[in-house]
């Protein structure tokens, strides 16, 4: 459907994009995600034929998106990160504007323009000036604008920014019902976000693509080691020595607990209680916390709780674009030393 | 380009800038009437144009400074980028709803030498020939507006810029007096329109290596033909502002001669503005 090939963009001396190469299909939601200036707003500006590429090609079903460009445009609807609307006119008259640009008239124009209309729920504020429309709204006539002409790709530019919770959960809402029909691209920082409602996500960080594949893989592909925190009925000692039988354990932690948590037993006795983290290696985390559970029975004192903290997407995004980060440091030092 | 023909108009008219044009240009035209026809007794309609001319200076720049310039401020040039028309079909397109709010006021005028007529002798040849001409005049420096509009995103500065320039172009041929004719002085007034136009070009293309390279070659090569020939030179600026004055190739038709060449002059500006604003929006695209 998208075929972006060795995308590489240069605002004067910045590099803003890095060669960047991926393909997108037909029918999923994208998810473009990355820290802030990590390049998505300059990717999806050349993506929809706004800005030009220094290197590189943007093809849209065959048709290159720089030679070919009104009909690798039509194709596409794109809402930019702020929403390019004319404040003086009402969004029926906007709307009419947009789709006859997009070449549509008459009873075509008509029904093209009730449905978005519908879709996008604006029916309310359709004979209102757009200047008196509510961010939400606003943001909806600018979704709207994409839709008009039934394009095959929808992308859209950080569609909740700066909106409030309620709006935040409308918009998304739209989008997944969007991605039943539509192909649909949209960039966002905000990981829940992308994770809720994606089929893929790239994440890119520098200008350069660091991941792209369906969430739960992402969370899979995170290597580093999983964590359980535990509390126990023992002092440290025993507890090191309990945890010190247990296969698969790479690092632990054990701290006494706060004197008001620590309880005192039938007797008046003071108990010692330790809280423990320990971090394992092991892809199978329950096989650990068996482990742990029999070494804690067999040695006699008791667990009062364990809970799993697994990696999430939070984590892999992190490492990615800390990783790619530190990957250009690297690269700028070595230079530096050769230039030395 | 229809559709955005069709909108600007729609934009025009839901703001005050098409009745502020067409008010100030009937106005003015009004008091000229009223001046030469009513009170002088004249019965040439084509002194009132010559006279309302000067409202140009004003209302152009009234007219054109949101074109292109709000379209940045507000950041809905990018959704023209994205539509599928080409950025000729929207210069195209923004100049030709321009033109049509030039030509409403322009209809209403087109009456006077007939209502004239009714009470004496006009020679409506003349006047209808100097409301063409006046109508072309408007239309190049209204080209000349919408590429000023296409250099900034603040209106503001895109109205004074545009003040500016056609005050200057039309007082050009008075100023043209004042200017040194030596052959010397020409030579250093080109260098610093060259040192000017390489400024431009450098704000325009980002480019220092080209700017400065043609400002040098265009330097270099003044200062030869002035050490072999420097009577070129001699009276060469008064003339060449005489020659870009818009107004003044205006006051033959005036006069009573339907100047062709002039016609061909100002279609010709009008072509090269609307090129140049098709290269200023097109080159946001590559910065």
């Amino acid at each position: 459907m998208i075929a972006v090939e060795h995308l590489t963009k240069y605002y004067g001396d910045f590099l803003a994009v890095d060669d960047l190469s991926f393909e997108i299909d037909e029918g999923h939601v994208y998810g473009f995600l990355g820290p802030n200036g990590a390049g998505k707003s300059t990717t999806m500006n050349i993506m929809t034929g706004c800005l030009s590429a220094t290197e590189g090609h943007v093809r849209i079903d065959g048709h290159d998106i720089f030679d070919e460009p009104e009909k690798a445009k039509r194709l596409i609807g794109y809402l930019p990160e702020i929403p390019p609307l004319y404040v003086s006119e009402t969004p029926e008259e906007y709307l009419r504007f947009v789709g006859e640009a997009k070449g549509l008239r008459g009873s075509v124009l008509r029904e093209q323009i009730e449905k978005v209309i519908a879709d996008t729920r604006i029916g309310d504020v359709r004979g209102r000036r757009i200047s008196a429309l509510s961010k939400g709204y606003r943001q909806r006539v600018g979704i709207a604008q994409a839709l008009l002409g039934n394009p095959k790709v929808i992308i859209l530019d950080e569609p909740t920014i700066g909106l409030d919770p309620i709006q935040i959960i409308e918009i998304r809402d739209l989008i997944r019902d969007l991605g039943r029909s539509h192909t649909v691209i949209f960039s966002s920082h905000i990981l829940s976000e992308v994770q809720t409602i994606c089929d893929r996500i790239l994440i890119i960080a520098r200008g350069k693509l660091v991941a792209f594949d369906e969430p739960q893989n992402l969370e899979r592909r995170l290597l580093a080691p999983s964590e359980i925190s535990l509390k126990a009925e023992a002092s440290a000692e025993e507890a090191r020595k309990i945890l010190s039988g247990v296969a698969h354990i790479s690092e632990m932690d054990i701290s006494g607990m706060d004197t008001d948590i620590a309880g005192m037993d039938a007797n008046g006795k003071k108990e010692n209680r330790v809280s423990i983290r320990v971090r394992t290696d092991c892809s199978d985390i329950y096989a650990v916390s068996r482990s742990i559970f029999f070494a804690f029975a067999k040695g006699g004192r008791p667990l009062l709780e364990m809970a799993l903290k697994k990696a999430n997407l939070e984590d892999v995004f992190l490492e990615l674009t800390d990783n790619a980060a530190g990957e250009k440091d690297r690269d700028e030092d070595l230079e530096e030393e050769v230039e030395d | 380009m229809i559709a955005v023909l069709k909108h600007e108009l729609r934009l025009y008219f839901h703001s005050l800038t098409a009745y502020v044009f067409g008010a100030f240009l009937l106005v003015f035209v009004g008091i000229g009437a009223m001046l030469y026809n009513i009170q002088a007794a004249v019965s040439n309609f084509e002194y009132v144009l010559s006279f309302s001319c000067l409202v140009f200076v004003v209302i152009v720049p009234i007219l054109t400074m949101r074109v292109i310039a709000e379209e940045r401020r507000q950041k809905t040039d990018q959704l023209l980028y994205s539509l599928p028309i080409t950025t000729t079909q929207v210069i195209v397109g923004k100049y030709l709803a321009l033109l049509a709010v030039y030509l409403i006021p322009l209809a209403i005028i087109c009456l006077y030498p007939l209502i004239f007529a009714q009470f004496g002798e006009v020679y409506l040849p003349t006047s209808y020939g100097s409301i063409l001409a006046f109508f072309v005049l408007g239309a190049a420096l209204i080209a000349l507006g919408v590429f000023i509009s296409s250099l900034t995103e603040n209106q503001g500065f895109a109205a004074g810029i545009g003040v500016a320039v056609i005050l200057f172009n039309y007082y050009s041929v008075s100023l043209a007096e004042y200017v040194s004719s030596t052959a010397f002085g020409s030579l250093v007034v080109l260098c610093v329109a060259v040192l000017i136009l390489a400024a431009v070009i450098n704000h325009l293309t980002r480019n220092e290596n080209l700017a400065y390279g043609i400002g040098f070659v265009l330097i270099a090569g003044m200062a030869v033909l002035y050490f072999v020939d420097s009577t070129k030179f001699e009276g060469l600026v008064p003339d060449i502002m005489t020659k870009l004055s818009l107004f003044e190739r205006f006051y033959a038709f005036v006069n009573g001669v339907f100047d062709m060449t002039a016609i061909v002059y100002y279609l010709t500006v009008i072509l090269f503005f609307l090129f140049l604003s098709v290269q200023s929006l097109e080159k946001r695209r590559y910065n």
